[in-house]
């Protein structure tokens, strides 16, 4: 079984103060704090998993600059076998659509059974580029997928849906999978299990490598495009209690009381 | 003329919530491009039902039925709708932004050559092409995002983001049009629902629900909270990553993907209140929230706010719940 995992390594937000930046596109990236994007570390285990019950290969593929080596490399100390960059000024500006693309084009390069890719990236959160990147490899995919089994040339899956129910899907091999948070317990990795993949050659291609135009990528290749960044309106919001601990403890024992029938 | 047309979504012989978001959006959109009209179009096996229920939705209600789209199937869905889309050419396909949604959008999009933009949250006419609005940094901010290409277009809407607005209802009318499925090719099979399995606790029916989050850190704090709960006479619930990361069973999971809560009281703490959690817990009465940043989206839905780390008030909280009680 062969597997290919597109990953990203994203700035992880969930407990950071976010600050628009000057060009008012982005965030303030510095001071932040980068990671492999959570559902990437759960498509990575799940991929590993199977490896280490079926034997194959897992080759994990980005792209993104030199700093993407970071989680390439916390990837391969999990126990991926390949990792792969896909670098190049042309890719700048790519959505959902142009990345799925350049993954493409860089897939077709490599044997495989199944590919993995998260449900949707931390950051721009658009939960299309595995399902696009599917099309057009021309193989049937699974999204949302919370537990999967592999059965000779097919492959069952859980697909999460909403308010607990799932759905058992069962599609033909080669195939694509996103995975979602969940589906298994991702390995730590010690900073001992990267030092000891230091030395790992990462391939690295261009839009030359690939069989694609420097047009088809990028902001060029692209169908939609960030305009601003702003944060979102409040609303009415909460009443915020404000105080010495204990008293604000008194007022919550109050509302308790008061909204809730506490006795 | 220009047309819209919306995608129904239905599950188990019910049309889900979205699908009347998405058709008063499309509506309101259709409107505002002098005269288009909206068409929904509903896949599916015995469905007549249903169809009927949507026609007052839209100036017409597209109906394909087939054994083989009797539960949803991207890889059916998708050989009708390319079909159906290419005939039919309407100038935006509106998809929900659902697991359904997830499912077959962007493949269809790029099988059609279809430009599109997924999960937004906000949609208005500009001209010949629309001006959107999505969110990125799991909703820490909101993005103003255009389209670079001319149309057709296809969108993913977000559930629960546009409200259905009541409106005159259309004359209407229901087209049949021929399936044209065969099993030949077909590389994807669905086979089964499986039902959540029922917990010792149904968070659904407590009148106090404490609610943990990702900021409880580790699974050996789970009992500050569970004690609190206890106290309270309430449940113990929690978001989404406290669920991925086994740490409570998924019963006990409030949000999209978990259950709809609607308790008296709904005390967050450590939750950053991702719109998939709202959407389960914002039927509540008065919903507490106990987060150490002021900027969390929690503290937007929220009657009252603590900005605090949950390690130290909670323990204070629950000094004073013991004391006050007697």
């Amino acid at each position: 079984m062969n597997i290919i995992v597109c990953i990203k390594r994203v700035p992880e937000t969930a407990d950071a103060d976010v600050i628009i930046d000057k060009s008012g596109k982005d965030i303030e990236k510095s001071g932040l704090v980068f990671d492999l994007n959570e559902w990437d570390n759960y498509a990575i285990e799940e991929a590993i998993l199977l490896k280490e019950k079926m034997g194959g290969t897992v080759t994990v593929i980005s792209m993104g600059g030199e700093e993407s080596n970071e989680s390439l490399r916390k990837c391969l100390a999990m126990g991926a076998d390949d990792a792969v960059r896909l670098t190049d000024p042309a890719f700048g500006g790519s959505d959902g659509f142009a990345t799925a693309k350049v993954l493409a084009e860089a897939i077709r390069k490599i044997p495989y059974d199944l590919v993995f890719a998260g449900v949707q990236a931390e950051d721009d959160g658009f939960g299309q580029v595995g399902v696009a990147l599917a099309e057009i490899l021309g193989i049937p995919h699974v999204s949302l997928v919370n537990s999967l089994e592999v059965q000779d040339k097919k492959v069952k899956v859980h697909r999460e849906l909403e308010g607990g129910l799932e759905e058992v899907v069962e599609i033909d091999l080669p195939a694509l999978l996103t995975i979602q948070t969940g589906i298994n317990q991702p390995r730590y990795v010690s900073i001992m299990g990267i030092r000891k993949v230091a030395k790992k050659e990462i391939k690295t291609f261009g839009v030359s490598d690939l069989n694609l135009k420097a047009e088809e990528v990028g902001l060029s290749g692209s169908h939609i495009q960030l305009e601003k960044i702003f944060l979102p309106p409040v609303g009415e919001g909460a009443q915020i209690l404000e105080g010495k601990p204990e008293e604000i403890a008194s007022k919550v024992f109050d509302i308790l009381k008061d909204k809730g029938g506490l006795a | 003329m220009k047309k819209i047309i919306a995608l129904a979504e239905h599950r188990q012989g019910e049309l889900r919530d979205i699908t009347w978001e998405i058709l008063s959006k499309g509506r309101q959109l259709a409107e505002g491009m002098m005269g288009a009209e909206i068409e929904v179009v509903l896949l599916g096996k015995g469905v007549k039902n249903l169809a009927e229920a949507l026609k007052p939705k839209a100036n017409r209600v597209l109906l394909i039925e087939d054994d083989r789209l009797e539960a949803f199937n991207s890889e059916t869905y998708q050989k009708v709708l390319t079909q159906l889309i290419t005939e039919r050419k309407p100038f935006l396909t509106l998809v929900g932004h659902t697991a359904m949604g997830m499912d077959i959008a962007p493949a269809l999009a790029v099988q059609l050559k279809m430009p599109l933009a997924t999960d937004c949250i906000g949609v208005d006419v500009a001209g010949e092409t629309f001006a959107l609005t999505r969110q990125m940094y799991g909703g820490k901010v909101n993005a103003a995002v255009s389209f670079l290409k001319n149309g057709p277009y296809m969108m993913t809407l977000r559930t629960g983001a546009f409200p259905v607005v009541e409106k005159e209802p259309f004359p209407g009318e229901i087209v049949s049009i021929p399936s044209p499925l065969t099993d030949e090719g077909l590389v994807k099979r669905f086979l089964q629902y499986v039902e959540a399995a029922v917990g010792e606790v149904d968070i659904t029916q407590a009148d106090i629900l404490v609610s943990v989050g990702r900021g409880i850190k580790e699974a050996e704090n789970i009992p500050l909270v569970k004690e609190l709960a206890d106290m309270l006479g309430g449940a113990l619930s929690c978001s989404r990553p406290v669920v991925d990361k086994k740490w409570l069973p998924k019963d006990r999971q409030v949000g999209t993907s978990g259950k709809t809560v609607k308790p008296k009281v709904y005390i967050a703490i450590g939750i950053s209140g991702a719109f998939q959690h709202i959407a389960g817990m914002k039927g509540a009465g008065t919903v507490i929230a106990i987060n150490k940043d002021p900027k969390a989206p929690i503290f937007g839905v929220a009657s009252y706010g603590i900005v605090a780390d949950l390690f130290k008030f909670v323990p204070v909280l629950k000094q004073k719940v013991k004391a006050l009680k007697k």
